[in-house]
């Protein structure tokens, strides 16, 4: 038999969970239907406050579906259909009441490919609190560079913010991309393989990032990396065919899966 | 059915078989120059026209004062005794029809882009833009005659103090004929935006109207301002429309409901009329239509400047 190596899980950096946190995302018995394919089947999840969240499995699983399905963005395609329950803080998403856009400014969303507005730096930043009323220059001057710092981003860009983003190199991109997210100071994060696009450098300093962010938000990010996922994550989903296969820890995820599919596709026998 | 055999083959063999090197070397240095002829073509027609424009303008102000021809409030060309050629009455009559042109086509026809681009399902916007580009398609004399017939009789029943020949009309109708130009290329514009860019506005909250308007609109801007300049010189250089509805009385004052005259009707009424080669009259058309053309050429480079200047690059 090969020998398999498992990606590196490092303990040391874990904090220790709080078993009392309260959910932010509670999910029941979702299905999703792209037409007549069944996208996601009977997904039950439940997320839970200021932790990071990794979804993993191979292309196709219904990854990238479920994380925009938590913002309702999934219904810019048309033919989606969807049964069952979001609830986010206790209230489901999917209420005929419920106001998508409320939604979307409680969560924030960071995209596969870096996608700026086609404007300056600051006015990237400043799009969500503008379109929320804010038009005081000196308030949105300090979300600007409160976003730009919490992102890590301030100092390579504080110069230039008159200039336009696509000036930027796809990293940096991206991290304007997260900053404009937080200018609106979300309560959850959702991040859809953020990093699939940038170099390995850049992907680190995103990494970095999502570990400070943290300790303000609750975040749950798609990736189709999994030392990605074992090195960020607090908990692991791993899809499959639209399924959970399991959710647990992802210390235990990665050392010691309870199904045999997960212990597959974690050690690289398919996906 | 019996499957053959592989037979061997060698494609590198082949190659060598059928290539003509020489004859392939010799036409690829010709086309380039058959192109570069046929390309030729339309940049000599244009400098033919301009030179023949400034000749013959040059020949008319042997005869007028030019200072006189540009800054004259009176345009009598027809006139026994003294005739007068004063270009502005015919200028106002241009702008009168290109301003309520502008009016018209430009409010109904970026909102009809921002409908077919963001709102629109698929189904109707199949729909729609075969409609408009059939609009686009109307012979400009059709347009003509309903301006004159139509739109004006309705125009009259309503303040009765309009001329039958006045600008209102026309304009109106120019205004209508330029709105697919808007409408078509605007829409052209705003759906090229990738649609990442507005996901990520409404992963903000953003709703439909705030993604299209301070979203998809700054980013397509350019192209929605380069085809606005385009459809106003169009409406400039229009021609059969303002013939037929807008009457052959040029007047230097901005009053839209009587008769007016337009450069371009103007020399619509010279050519179809008796005026002889050579007279100062058959000279002024090339001083309008060169004057036309300063409109037309100034407001193509104004749509390339715009589109430059304001390029939200993505």
């Amino acid at each position: 038999m090969t020998t398999i190596v498992k990606p590196e899980v490092k303990t040391a950096e874990k904090e220790t969970v709080k078993k009392n946190k309260s959910s932010v995302y509670k999910t029941e018995q979702l299905n999703l239907w792209y037409g007549s394919n069944h996208a996601l089947k009977n997904i039950d999840l439940d997320i839970k406050e200021n932790e990071v969240t990794a979804i993993i499995g191979p292309s196709g699983c219904g990854k990238s579906t479920y994380i925009k399905t938590l913002n309702r963005m999934i219904e810019t395609i048309p033919s989606v259909k969807t049964s069952g329950v979001i609830n986010y803080r206790d209230k489901n998403i999917f209420d005929k009441e419920y106001q998508v856009e409320e939604l979307r400014t409680k969560v924030g969303m960071v995209f596969q490919k870096p996608n700026p507005f086609p404007k300056s730096i600051y006015d990237n930043i400043a799009y969500g609190p503008r379109i929320h009323g804010i038009k005081n220059k000196k308030i949105l001057d300090q979300i600007v560079e409160k976003s730009l710092r919490g992102a890590a981003i301030w100092d390579e860009v504080k110069d230039r913010l008159s200039e336009n983003a696509y000036g930027l190199s796809g990293g940096q991109q991206q991290r304007i991309c997260i900053a404009r997210c937080l200018a609106i100071e979300p309560d959850v994060i959702l991040m859809d393989e953020p990093t699939s696009a940038l170099d390995p450098i850049s992907t680190l300093k995103v990494e970095e990032l999502v570990q400070d962010l943290k300790k303000d938000y609750s975040i749950i990010i798609v990736t189709h990396n999994m030392q990605q996922a074992a090195r960020i994550s607090d908990k692991t989903a791993f899809f499959l065919n639209g399924e959970v296969v399991e959710f647990d820890e992802t210390d235990k995820i990665f050392s010691n899966p309870s199904d045999e599919r997960t212990e597959d596709y974690i050690s690289g026998r398919f996906g | 059915m019996a499957m053959n055999e592989p037979q061997q083959i060698s494609v590198q063999e082949l190659i060598a078989q059928k290539s003509n090197r020489g004859l392939l070397a010799f036409t690829e240095k010709l086309i380039p120059k058959i192109l570069f002829l046929i390309a030729s073509v339309s940049v000599l027609t244009t400098i033919g026209i301009v030179f023949t424009l400034i000749f013959e303008t040059v020949t008319f102000f042997t005869e007028v004062n030019i200072l006189s021809f540009l800054t004259g409030t009176e345009w009598y060309p027809f006139a026994n005794s003294t005739p007068a050629y004063g270009i502005l009455p015919l200028v106002v009559g241009t702008l009168k029809i290109t301003g309520i042109a502008i009016l018209v086509a430009v409010p109904i026809g970026i909102a009809t882009a921002i409908f077919l681009s963001e709102y629109a399902s698929d189904r109707v916007r199949r729909f729609i833009k075969p409609i408009l580009e059939v609009l686009a398609g109307v012979p400009t004399i059709v347009y003509g005659f309903f301006a004159l017939t139509f739109v004006t009789p309705i125009l009259r029943s309503i303040y009765p103090d309009i001329a039958i020949f006045n600008a209102l009309s026309p304009g109106i109708v120019v205004g209508i004929m330029i709105i697919p130009m808007i409408a078509s290329l605007s829409e052209d514009a705003m759906s090229s935006v990738p649609n990442a860019m507005r996901d990520g506005a409404y992963a903000l909250g953003a709703t439909k109207l705030e993604v299209a308007v301070k979203i998809v609109l700054p980013a397509a801007l350019s192209g929605i301002v380069a085809s606005t300049v385009l459809a106003i010189s169009r409406a400039i250089g229009e021609t059969m429309i303002v013939a037929v509805a807008a009457g052959s009385t040029p007047g230097f004052n901005w009053d839209v409901t009587g008769s007016i005259q337009t450069m371009t009707a103007y020399i619509v009424q010279v050519t179809t009329g008796d005026a002889g080669y050579g007279t100062t009259i058959y000279y002024s058309i090339y001083a309008v239509g060169f004057t036309l053309f300063l409109f037309t050429l100034a407001m193509n480079m104004l749509a390339q400047f715009i589109s430059k200047r304001f390029r939200e690059e993505y």
